[in-house]
């Protein structure tokens, strides 16, 4: 009997006549690996933005394990293990790679409002950050600015920064995007290498990614859940097929 | 690959080279004291670069460090102004408890406007912080029984500071305090850059998107940097009351508030010295053209102004940054 | 005291407008531009001074000088735009704001030079310079027409942005400026047009501005805060919002003034702050 992390009910968006998001149930057991996919405008993203609080529901719940969080605000969600990666880059360009996880670290240890101690004498934090670093291999060069890290080291440094936050479930929003394929290996060893305590929900368009990462799919469309299923059961459904796969490379 | 022959990084030894203090800058501040013996009848011009310097730097913090807005920080400067003016207008002389009551009441009004300040984004900030500094301005103006309105505060007798210093017509006490007031402030300063509060800042400034994102609160961390930004302004306005002797009215206004940014601008914000150069720099080149009508100085203040952000947009520590980055990469 | 409210509430109302004419402009390229120029007030000032110029050394009449005044402005207005102001599209607010400040400082001091401190009056027509009585209540004819000529340029601002080609480019631009990018349109000239016809209107808003409440060098600075107000409260790019807060402003600054002198432009202040905490973008936002 797995236990559920994340719940969410009735979960309801709209902007204007536009709705983004209709009465969404999801459930999400602990451990699981699930893909969340679907075509552009689907509301995918929009999904996460109300799931971590960074856009208020217009109605309906979001729990985490048992707790109601549908009220806090984004950055206790992350504290509660709540935390999700962006789609575009969203660093910062003028830290080193070290600082930024080391920041992270810090935020989620609660020594980040300390001002009478200097940074370095934080060791601990700092040999936890350049850990999570070398696991990603980003140890190298952690101490260059983020704008010179390469675009796939930037979306390998995306990561980090949401594992250190320890997270207990993760969003993952479209990890992949923009890498090519011959880079992309290094990404998807890290996404393997995630810890089988921590529950993942990612987002993605590669449907190469979807079935072998993920042991259960969710298809949006239009605001909507269409359906929820192992990936042979999407991959075999008439509908899914006419709306997403049929239009992509499988 | 030939990772075996590569040292093992020090991730802790990078973090700390990152802050330790640089031979050039003790040089910095033993240079700070050559006016004594080198200019001395300057004094007076130096302690004014000195508290110009001191309010630069408390704008940084908020400007370079935390990547906000603020057309308004003279509010600051000039409640730290009136409280000590008045303090020692009313009897109470003695200067380093009036300069504690001048932060104090800077921290008070930074402490209520911080609420504000924090449920707003760039735009609307530049329309509140003026429009609280233009406020406070009207409000001194309106109250010229209490802070003596167009024509200044007048009538403030200091006490010798420890007892003993007293401020004297050459300017070497007033100096001498500006400039331990200054140091000590750099210090403690300093040491909050290097902190992680320091860096928590340096990245709200870089995405404040992804500071929520990472558990971070960035409103009270905002709240906090506000607060101590008034207080250090708070501090500048008072030494300007004490060593002046006298706080005028456009302590608050509008053009002091875009001067301190223009000082800050100059010599390069996020770079805890860009401050204090561009202080020095501006003081000094006013005074060197104090003969030239104010029309005119508003003429060069604007051109300068323009040429800063068309050429040197990091100011001229981010120039000259620039400048040993590119020499350390093409030797 | 009826009667003296009713007048009150007139000439707030008339001064109102003016701002609408100074601030209307701002509004749209502010909310369409994204670019914050604090020079506005620097255009309305060379309206301004043009007007002066034209009708004391060349005897022009007033009517005469108000398309010359909005000609200046907008002319002025693309010749910074084009050398100064389109490198800073994609800096930060800061970076803009003071740029657009060191141009307020440089106009300033040059108005300075060219014209002296103090404020330069014109002799307007002397029947603009009446009054209206109806029964209890008396009117200036020239406030009148300040009210009737903002009108009409509402009526216009309204009718171009909703009836013509241009005004549904300009939309489309303040909408969504990639997509209208994307669509063909020329972003680049629709800015430089749009900002050259905000900046002229401003240029007007200072020709007019002179009968009422005088002009002198620090009209850029003085008047500037107004204008942001419109802007900030009235909600970027909304014709609707800058016309209600301008006659809000107008009307509530000559009341404030006349109840309380003491306090000046305290309370218009306090409100703008409040306004804008409680709405941040602006009363009327779309957004």
């Amino acid at each position: 009997m797995s236990d559920i992390v994340l719940h969410t009910k009735g979960l309801n968006k709209k902007f204007g006549s536009l709705v983004v998001a209709n009465n969404i149930e999801i459930s999400l057991p602990r451990g699981a690996r699930y893909a969340l996919i679907g075509p552009n405008g689907a509301g995918k993203t929009t999904l996460i933005n109300l799931m971590t609080g960074m856009l208020p529901a217009d109605s309906g719940h979001i729990f985490l394990a048992d707790e109601d969080i549908t009220s806090l605000e984004p950055h206790v969600r992350v504290k509660r293990g709540l935390v999700r990666t962006f789609q575009i880059n969203t660093l910062f360009p003028n830290l080193s790679a070290l600082e930024a996880v080391t920041l992270a670290v810090l935020e989620r240890r609660g020594n980040a409002g300390n001002w009478h101690r200097s940074l370095p004498s934080y060791g601990e934090a700092i040999e936890e950050a350049y850990g999570i670093l070398k696991t990603l291999l980003l140890g190298d060069h952690c101490d260059r600015p983020t704008r010179q890290l390469a675009y796939g080291q930037q979306r390998l440094l995306e990561i980090a920064l949401a594992l250190a936050a320890r997270p207990k479930v993760l969003l993952l929003d479209e990890p992949a995007a923009g890498v090519p394929k011959d880079e992309s290996g290094e990404l998807f060893k890290a996404v393997a290498g995630i810890s089988s305590d921590i529950t993942v929900l990612f987002i993605e368009h590669d449907m190469d990614v979807v079935f072998r990462f993920a042991s259960r799919i969710i298809v949006m469309v239009s605001g909507g859940i269409l359906m929820e299923g192992t990936p042979a059961e999407i991959a075999a459904d008439a509908r899914v097929r006419e709306v997403y796969l049929g239009t992509h490379h499988v | 690959m030939a990772d075996q022959f590569k040292a093992a990084i020090d991730p802790q030894a990078l973090l700390r080279e990152q802050v330790r203090w640089r031979w050039i800058e003790t040089i910095f501040w033993l240079a700070v004291l050559l006016p004594f013996w080198v200019t001395p009848t300057y004094l007076v011009l130096c302690s004014q670069i000195a508290i110009a310097a001191l309010f630069a730097l408390s704008l940084d913090l908020i400007v370079g460090y935390s990547g906000l807005v603020s057309l308004g920080h003279a509010a600051f400067f000039g409640v730290g102004a009136y409280a000590a003016g008045l303090l020692a207008k009313h009897g109470w002389g003695e200067p380093i408890s009036g300069l504690a009551v001048a932060a104090l009441a800077a921290t008070v009004v930074g402490y209520l406007t911080s609420f504000i300040i924090v449920r707003i984004g760039q735009f609307a900030l530049i329309m509140v912080t003026t429009g609280l500094g233009l406020l406070l301005f009207e409000l001194a103006n309106s109250a010229h029984d209490i802070t003596g309105g167009d024509d200044g505060l007048q009538g403030i007798r200091m006490w010798p500071v420890f007892n003993y210093f007293r401020f004297d017509l050459y300017g070497y006490t007033a100096y001498a305090y500006s400039l331990a007031v200054l140091f000590v402030c750099f210090l403690v300063l300093r040491r909050l850059i290097n902190s992680p509060f320091g860096l928590s800042l340096r990245g709200i400034r870089e995405n404040p998107r992804r500071m929520p994102a990472i558990g971070a609160p960035s409103r009270s961390h905002i709240r906090k940097i506000y607060v101590i930004s008034a207080a250090v302004a708070g501090l500048a306005g008072g030494l300007s009351a004490q060593t002046t002797a006298f706080v005028a009215l456009d302590a608050l206004s509008f053009q002091r508030s875009a001067e301190v940014l223009v000082m800050l601008i100059l010599g390069g914000a996020g770079r805890l010295y860009g401050g204090l150069i561009g202080a020095t720099i501006f003081i000094v080149a006013r005074d060197q053209l104090a003969g030239m009508n104010p029309q005119y100085w508003y003429f060069w203040l604007g051109l300068l102004l323009i040429a800063v952000i068309i050429f040197l947009p990091n100011g001229i520590l981010g120039g000259v940054a620039q400048l040993l980055s590119r020499k350390g990469r093409s030797s | 005291m009826f009667a003296r409210h009713v007048s009150l509430i007139f000439d707030g109302f008339a001064y109102g407008m003016l701002l609408f004419v100074l601030s209307v402009g701002l509004s749209v390229t502010l909310g369409m531009m994204n670019f914050v120029n604090l020079a506005h007030g620097s255009f309305a000032m060379v309206g301004g001074y043009v007007t002066v110029t034209l009708m004391r050394n060349a005897g022009w009449p007033f009517f005469a000088t108000l398309p010359v005044a909005f000609l200046a402005a907008a002319a002025m207005s693309v010749v910074v735009e084009r050398l100064l102001y389109r490198r800073l599209y994609r800096a930060t607010e800061l970076d803009q704001s003071l740029l657009t400040i060191g141009i307020v400082f440089v106009s300033i001091a040059v108005a300075a030079y060219l014209f002296g401190t103090i404020q330069q009056p014109v002799e307007l027509p002397q029947y603009l310079r009446s009054r209206i009585t109806i029964g209890d209540f008396s009117f200036g004819v020239y406030r009148l027409f300040i009210i009737i000529a903002a009108l009409l340029i509402t009526a216009l601002l309204v009718l171009g942005l909703d009836y013509t080609r241009f005004g549904a480019q300009i939309r489309a631009c303040v909408d969504n400026q990639r997509m209208a990018r994307g669509l063909g349109l020329n972003v680049d000239r629709i800015f430089m047009l749009t900002f050259a016809i905000g900046s002229g209107f401003a240029g007007l808003g200072g020709a007019l501005a002179i009968e009422m409440v005088g002009i002198d060098p620090n009209f850029a600075l003085k008047y500037l805060v107004f204008m942001l107000i419109v802007v900030a409260v009235g909600g970027l790019a909304s014709i609707r919002g800058a016309f209600f807060t301008a006659a809000a402003l107008g009307i509530i600054d000559i009341l404030s003034k006349y109840h309380w002198p003491k306090s000046g432009a305290f309370i218009l202040y306090f409100v703008m702050v409040a306004l804008l905490v409680w709405r941040p973008n602006g009363i009327f936002a779309r957004r």
